[in-house]
């Protein structure tokens, strides 16, 4: 229809011009439609694309032949067997540091074999394939193989395992995990939240039950809002400037008389992290008091109660609950946040467990962007690896504040 | 009159005292209280400090001068060249190209929302946009370096460079999909039902309804989507670090390789970097105007919801 028309159709001529225009209706709609189409295509995409990357065939030589080592298959040895192996084929001093490291008696069988493949046996990787191509051509794989590389294994391998999990860094995918990176994410959060839950509950309180509508408070507020929406990297360069560089002597632990460490620590990282989630928090926590209804409050003061009281007896409780969910939404976007880490240094290679604030650190996030640049396959192997446990991580935490929101919420 | 007697005598009415009483707890309280809220103007007043601060540092170094940082086209510090525009025209072109994916989608998407989705379909769509907005950065560009380039280079062929713009910028566009679409949802929400019900009564159709009263009516709401979509396009990093390219390359094919603003920032910066060097001082200098640009942006559109609500309210 155009608004132009001097004269709206009439009669047989609006008749026949409906049925175009009801054309043109439905023919938008499934336009309109099929921007959620290509939505939920672009997300099964993605999902896809990281399934596809963590599992599929690979194709490995042994640089030593593990017969040389032992004459029974390796899988069959118990730990004792694999220990004397170790001993007897490790140069004394790689088997003192490893030893150091944590002693080779307490460790586990599964980890003793780790170690037999890693350091004697020595694995090549030669090519690998993505989970598709793995599973439409597997007879042109193994032929391929054959024909490439005849001393090589073929191996249908799940990137992702338990062992994946729990094992350190390494500078060889096949032998690499994420223990130190789940660590530093979670260290960095723990402190995040730290500093910002309680500053920003802080400050939700003031805007909304001290406050009067002055002009500072109007510019606290706006401020809030524009910090929720400046880039993350730019918190990184502040954190860069402030609690890395001019903060060194706290964030880097020489006033407590830690030495061996500049400012480039999780505490660092964890205060950055804090000061960009802040604004989230208090804008969330903000929404949760002004959720609860004000009879409550004259209630309290009704009978006497201070406004402190009323907000400590009566506002916070009732508002606990979107306080929470606000802040494991906080804490979910914390734990993807990769640019502000890598502003304040995130260390790329970190094999030994984070042990304090003033540790050297490198989280999840970073991570996969490490592997992802890699030009090697196998990384982008371990780089989906790292991204389906990630993204089960963010999905536990929202679920849970989904869980939180619906269960506790009261209606009034 | 002997009942009332025992009233009065059985109470011990205290003198009521109207005067305000000191409760120094109180008034810690409410210090420390005010203290938090202020503590975020003193965020923004640290990040416009230390930005400025090693800016300054940067554009008083004898060697840049406003000419060589304006009309020259290539950005390399460490040996004297201080050409801005590669840069900003690749982070101009990765947002660009971001915008004109998510912007026809995200407001495709609000409309059949706001318009045309029964409760139903609403509560299994939103939820999936909701994911969408929630992947974390990095792993877009996992997705935009290994799904979406080789899936450019199929369909374009052997012009798409590895690291390429395009690839980056249409998986910024549905990264900030979702964005569009709630903002431009709640914006068509806002408008009274009455007007839909008015265009009803003159006979016109749905479609007729959303697209010639509705929109027109939100308008202004989805501008400020669409500027807070620009702002969060300018300030994405890990897509444009990870997909994009690393090194300034002044270009205006979108399928080369040319490092943004926020990419050279993230690349500079995750080596180990040594203070008081050019190469330090410049990246403040950029993120200065990452700052300043995102701020301005972001403040617009807050006026624009501002006055959009008031209209309606």
């Amino acid at each position: 229809m155009n608004p132009n028309h001097d004269h709206f159709p009439e009669g047989e001529s609006y008749r026949q011009s409906l049925s175009g225009r009801y054309r043109t209706a439905s023919i938008w709609q499934s336009l309109f439609f099929s921007a959620l189409v290509i939505a939920i295509l672009s997300l099964a995409a993605l999902l896809y694309n990281i399934m596809d990357g963590a599992f599929g065939y690979v194709a490995f030589e042994y640089k030593n032949d593990p017969a040389q080592f032992s004459t029974k298959p390796l899988d069959d040895l118990n730990k004792q067997e694999l220990l004397a192996i170790l001993k007897a084929n490790l140069s004394s001093g790689a088997y003192k540091k490893l030893d150091n490291e944590k002693p080779m008696e307490k460790r586990s069988k599964a980890d003793l074999y780790t170690l037999t493949l890693e350091r004697l046996i020595q694995i090549d990787i030669k090519q690998t394939w993505s989970m598709t191509d793995s599973i439409l051509h597997s007879a042109e794989i193994k032929i391929e193989v054959a024909g490439k590389y005849p001393e090589a294994k073929l191996e249908f391998r799940s990137w992702l395992t338990p062992v994946f999990l729990t094992t350190p860094m390494s500078s060889k995918a096949e032998f690499a995990g994420v223990r130190t990176a789940i660590l530093g994410s979670l260290w960095m959060v723990g402190i995040a939240i730290l500093f910002a839950l309680p500053i920003g509950t802080g400050a939700a309180i003031y805007l909304q039950e001290y406050a009067s509508k002055n002009l500072i408070n109007r510019v606290i507020q706006t401020n809030i809002n524009n910090l929720a929406g400046v880039p993350s990297i730019v918190y990184g360069m502040l954190g860069l400037a402030i609690f890395v560089r001019a903060f060194e002597p706290f964030t880097s632990g020489s006033m407590f008389g830690v030495t061996d460490s500049n400012g480039r620590t999780i505490l660092s990282a964890g205060l950055t992290m804090g000061t960009l989630v802040l604004p989230l928090i208090i804008i969330n926590a903000q929404e949760a008091i002004k959720a609860v209804p004000d009879s409550l409050r004259q209630a309290a003061f009704g009978v006497g109660a201070t406004r402190w009281q009323t907000v400590w007896h009566h506002v916070l409780p009732n508002a606990l609950p979107g306080i929470l969910t606000g802040s494991i939404l906080a804490v979910s976007r914390a734990i993807g946040e990769t640019a502000p880490l890598i502003v304040v240094g995130a260390s790329t290679f970190i094999s030994i467990d984070p042990d304090g604030p003033f540790s050297k650190f490198t989280a999840l996030p970073i991570q996969i962007y490490q592997w992802t640049t890699r030009a090697q396959s196998e990384f982008h192997s371990i780089a989906a690896s790292a991204i389906i446990v990630l993204l089960i991580l963010l999905l536990t935490l929202n679920a849970s504040a989904v869980l939180l929101r619906n269960r506790v919420q009261r209606k009034y | 009159m002997k009942r009332e007697n025992t009233i009065k005598e059985n109470i011990n009415f205290r003198p009521l005292d109207l005067k305000k009483k000191m409760r120094p707890g109180e008034s810690i309280i409410q210090t420390l209280l005010f203290i938090s809220g202020v503590l975020s103007i003193f965020i923004t007043v640290a990040i416009v400090y230390e930005l400025g601060k090693e800016a300054l540092l940067f554009f008083n170094n004898p060697d840049v001068t406003l000419a060589k940082f304006l009309g020259t086209t290539r950005w390399q510090p460490g040996i004297g060249l201080f050409g801005i525009w590669p840069l900003v025209t690749s982070t101009l072109i990765t947002s660009t190209i971001a915008m004109f994916v998510s912007l026809p989608l995200g407001l495709a998407a609000a409309l059949f929302l706001s318009e045309y989705a029964s409760p139903k379909a609403r509560s299994v769509l939103k939820p999936i946009l909701e994911i969408l907005a929630g992947i974390p950065t990095v792993v877009y560009g996992y997705f935009a370096l290994l799904f979406m380039t080789p899936l450019l280079q199929k369909i374009f062929g052997e012009g798409v460079e590895v690291y390429n713009m395009g690839s980056a910028g249409i998986v910024m566009g549905i990264m900030i999909l979702p964005l569009i679409s709630s903002m431009s949802e709640d914006a068509l929400s806002a408008v009274p039902r009455a007007l839909r019900e008015g265009a009803y009564a003159m006979g016109a159709t749905k479609f007729e309804t959303s697209l010639q009263v509705v929109l027109p009516a939100a308008l202004s709401g989805i501008g400020a989507a669409l500027i807070i979509g620009i702002s969060r396009a300018v300030g994405e990093t890990m897509i444009v670090a990870i997909a994009a390219g690393a090194g300034p390359n002044f270009t205006f094919n979108p399928f080369q390789a040319a490092e943004t603003m926020t990419g050279h920032i993230a690349r500079i910066s995750g080596g180990d970097l040594s203070y008081n060097t050019i190469d330090y001082t410049s990246l403040f200098a950029i993120a200065l105007m990452l700052f300043l640009v995102t701020l301005i942006l972001n403040l617009v559109s807050q006026v624009i919801i501002n006055k959009f609500r008031q209209r309606y309210e």
